[in-house]
């Protein structure tokens, strides 16, 4: 087991580095970059910029040389930075990136509403599977897929600014953007009212976009199981149907549910870009789509890589889970 | 009803009276000779999957949904010419707004009059302001041009994107995982590494970052702007092949041990041949469930992409383009829903019509089902 794990971290190690060479190299394909929108800003103001000073701040950027050699360069110290712990300095901010990114209240927002909305994800989704697939072919059935595809495929910008506006603008049961009440002092438990209700519609949109693919899985996973011999057999024992759905097929029904769950705890952390933009969620997705529109490298840098370990994890952990879940799988 | 056959329905009629049941026996005596051929219809594998398909409702909802789109795309402007897609909307327009002025008893109330020349955000079928008669079905968006000519403009556009798109995907996943699957080894270990470092690109970070590139080589004028978002589709096909590959390698791992690829070894075919001609015709089931269910993915990601402002340049229509607005105007989300609620619905119909196709397919296909 623990040579295994070695073996995987080390091939997820060269992963990584293939990773963020093709990302540098995307990155330093950006023609227009934070430095020219710079130049831009700093002539608009009406400041003269010389060819000397135009080639001072490339050179402070990290982007002066731009021929291979000098991107090859350019990504060895930034591999050789990362390995003394320097992610670079965000060029809008001007603080390290590392703390930029993962500032506790950034990172506390997404992780709320992705943890939030996780828990409801589940909960609703596999009893919905359960029933769909325990009345395979039924009313029940049909209309419990149509609502988790129509789910699956609302665009999350569309869904949630429709959320927005019927709740926030037209109901206004809830606020319309932001984290808290302007200009507004809770404390106690009020502080945590008004937080819930800023959280509750980016949960929402969230949660009803992802339990579709929740929901399929465990259905078609419980329809395997039941197909299964020893469900035969337990039927034929003459066990309540109760007892043979949910103690002998859903544990069995559990196996890939709870190894995805696994797999999910990296991208608790990542952040929803697109709802976080909609609601004016000050989280870590909204920041790096902001970073991104304005040609921030070093913090897209590593956001990116951020997310591409995280993922590398995910895979990791699932396996080793599935390993732990079911006895019959032996990891090698 | 009437594909089933006489003892199926003899069994149907036995299930509800037991009496019956004895009847079911006495035609197969009848029949004396071998029963099977007479009351077992053969179909073949296609016969049956496309039965297993239409019988399922979803799957027929999802084709006429689809269907409809394309032919409201297509077919939309040639019967409904009243406007085009980047004409603006010049009949102008009044805006009347109150003030009320001064206080007390010598307050009174002024209107002002405005006039613009565009008739923006003009409301669905009101023709007041129209001096030629032509109505907006849908109305006019910000720079009064006609949403519901735009719908049909921009639902070309993203459908044809899509399967741009998922064909490219396809065929850059089948030819790489059919490769890595058949000859395996080196080959394998070095298709199958890339997909890894591939798959640990974030999809949307990297459609903003390749949009970013693309953009900054239109601002230079390499590009012409109207075809970046071709060009972006093309990109991001480039990253999203490895799961078609994955699939078709793993297929192809299982397939080529059975029995009549020996036998076509053996009968001295070409490699290219057995890959393309035997194995993959066999994966192409699951290879077509794939394809449908990204295709609705794809529209999500373009119309996304749109919406964050970096699809078509802006007198280009597309559904995403169109929902645009929204994030950059809240009294647009707030007062005029018609701008952006039936692009929405669009893209919604779009998506839901192939993940209908999709998992009907799929149901279909799956050898463990019964029915």
């Amino acid at each position: 087991m623990v040579k295994y794990i070695i073996k995987r971290l080390i091939i997820a190690f060269l992963l990584l580095l293939g990773v963020s060479a093709i990302l540098y190299i995307l990155l330093r394909c950006m023609p227009t970059n934070y430095v020219d929108t710079l130049i831009a800003q700093m002539a608009q103001g009406g400041a003269t910029v010389g060819d000397e000073l135009r080639k001072a701040l490339y050179e402070a950027y990290g982007l002066g040389d731009d021929t291979f050699g000098g991107w090859v360069k350019g990504y060895f110290q930034w591999l050789g930075n990362l390995f003394q712990g320097d992610f670079g300095t965000s060029f809008i901010d001007k603080s390290p990136v590392l703390g930029e990114i993962f500032k506790p209240d950034r990172i506390a927002t997404s992780f709320f509403v992705a943890f939030v909305s996780m828990i409801f994800e589940f909960l609703v989704a596999i009893p919905l599977g359960i029933t769909a697939a325990t009345h395979q072919y039924s009313i029940r059935d049909y209309v419990v897929t149509i609502f988790v595809l129509i789910g699956i495929s609302l665009p999350s910008f569309f869904f949630g600014q429709v959320l927005k506006d019927i709740f926030a603008n037209k109901l206004g049961w809830f606020p319309v953007s932001g984290m808290t009440d302007a200009g507004m002092t809770y404390t106690g438990w009020a502080a945590i009212v008004d937080y819930l209700r800023h959280m509750f519609l980016p949960i929402l949109t969230v949660c009803i976009l992802s339990i579709g693919s929740r929901m399929r899985m465990t259905r078609t996973n419980m329809l395997e199981v039941l197909n299964s011999d020893y469900i035969r057999t337990a039927r034929a024992k003459g066990l309540k149907e109760s007892i043979v759905i949910y103690k002998h097929a859903f544990r069995n029904t559990m196996i890939p549910l709870v190894t995805s769950l696994a797999g999910l705890i990296p991208s608790l952390f990542s952040g929803a870009m697109i709802t976080e933009q909609v609601f004016s969620l000050t989280g870590i997705g909204n920041y790096a789509l902001t970073a991104m529109q304005e040609g921030d490298i070093p913090v897209i840098m590593t956001y990116n890589m951020f997310l591409a370990v995280l993922s590398v994890l995910g895979v990791l952990m699932a396996d080793l889970m599935y390993a732990v879940v079911d006895p019959r799988v032996k990891l090698a | 009803m009437d594909e089933r056959t006489i003892k199926e329905e003899a069994e149907l009629k036995a299930l509800e009276d037991p009496a019956l049941a004895n009847e079911i026996e006495e035609i197969e005596i009848e029949d004396g000779e071998s029963p099977l051929d007479k009351n077992l219809k053969l179909m073949s594998p296609t016969r049956m999957v496309l039965r297993r398909f239409f019988r399922s409702k979803l799957s027929i909802a999802g084709i006429i949904m689809l269907v409809a789109l394309v032919l409201f795309s297509w077919l939309g402007p040639v019967v409904y010419g009243e406007w085009s897609e980047i004409e603006v909307d010049r009949t102008g327009k009044y805006t009347y707004s109150a003030y009320t002025v001064g206080e007390g008893d010598s307050a009174f109330v002024q209107v002002v009059e405005t006039f613009d020349s565009v008739n923006s955000f003009a409301y669905p079928l009101d023709d007041r302001n129209s001096s030629d008669g032509r109505v907006h079905i849908l109305g006019t968006d910000e720079q009064g041009m006609d949403i519901f000519t735009r719908l049909m403009y921009g639902g070309r556009l993203s459908i044809t994107l899509s399967f741009l798109a998922v064909f490219l995907t396809s065929f850059i996943g089948i030819v790489l995982g059919g490769i890595a699957g058949f000859y395996g080894g080196a080959v394998d270990n070095i298709i199958m590494r890339l997909c890894d470092v591939l798959m640990c690109f974030p999809t949307l970070p990297l459609m903003l970052i390749l949009s970013t590139v693309l953009n900054g080589y239109v601002d230079e004028g390499y590009i012409d702007s109207q075809y970046t978002i071709y060009l972006l589709m093309t990109l991001i096909s480039l990253w999203s092949w490895t799961g078609m590959a994955r699939l078709v390698r793993g297929q192809i791992l299982y397939l080529r041990e059975q029995e009549y690829m020996v036998a076509a070894e053996a009968m001295g075919y070409s490699a290219p041949r057995r890959i393309f001609k035997h194995l993959i015709p066999n994966v192409l089931p699951q290879i077509l469930v794939t394809m449908t269910l990204s295709l609705g993915s794809m529209i999500l990601y373009e119309s996304t992409l749109s919406y964050l402002g970096l699809g078509v340049p802006v007198p280009y229509a597309s559904w995403g383009t169109m929902v645009e607005i929204i994030s950059k105007r809240n009294e647009v989300l707030q007062y005029y829903p018609f701008v952006w609620v039936p692009s929405g619905v669009c893209i919604v119909i779009a998506v839901l019509g192939f993940n209908f196709i999709g998992d009907g397919l799929r149901d279909a296909l799956d050898p463990k089902q019964r029915r």
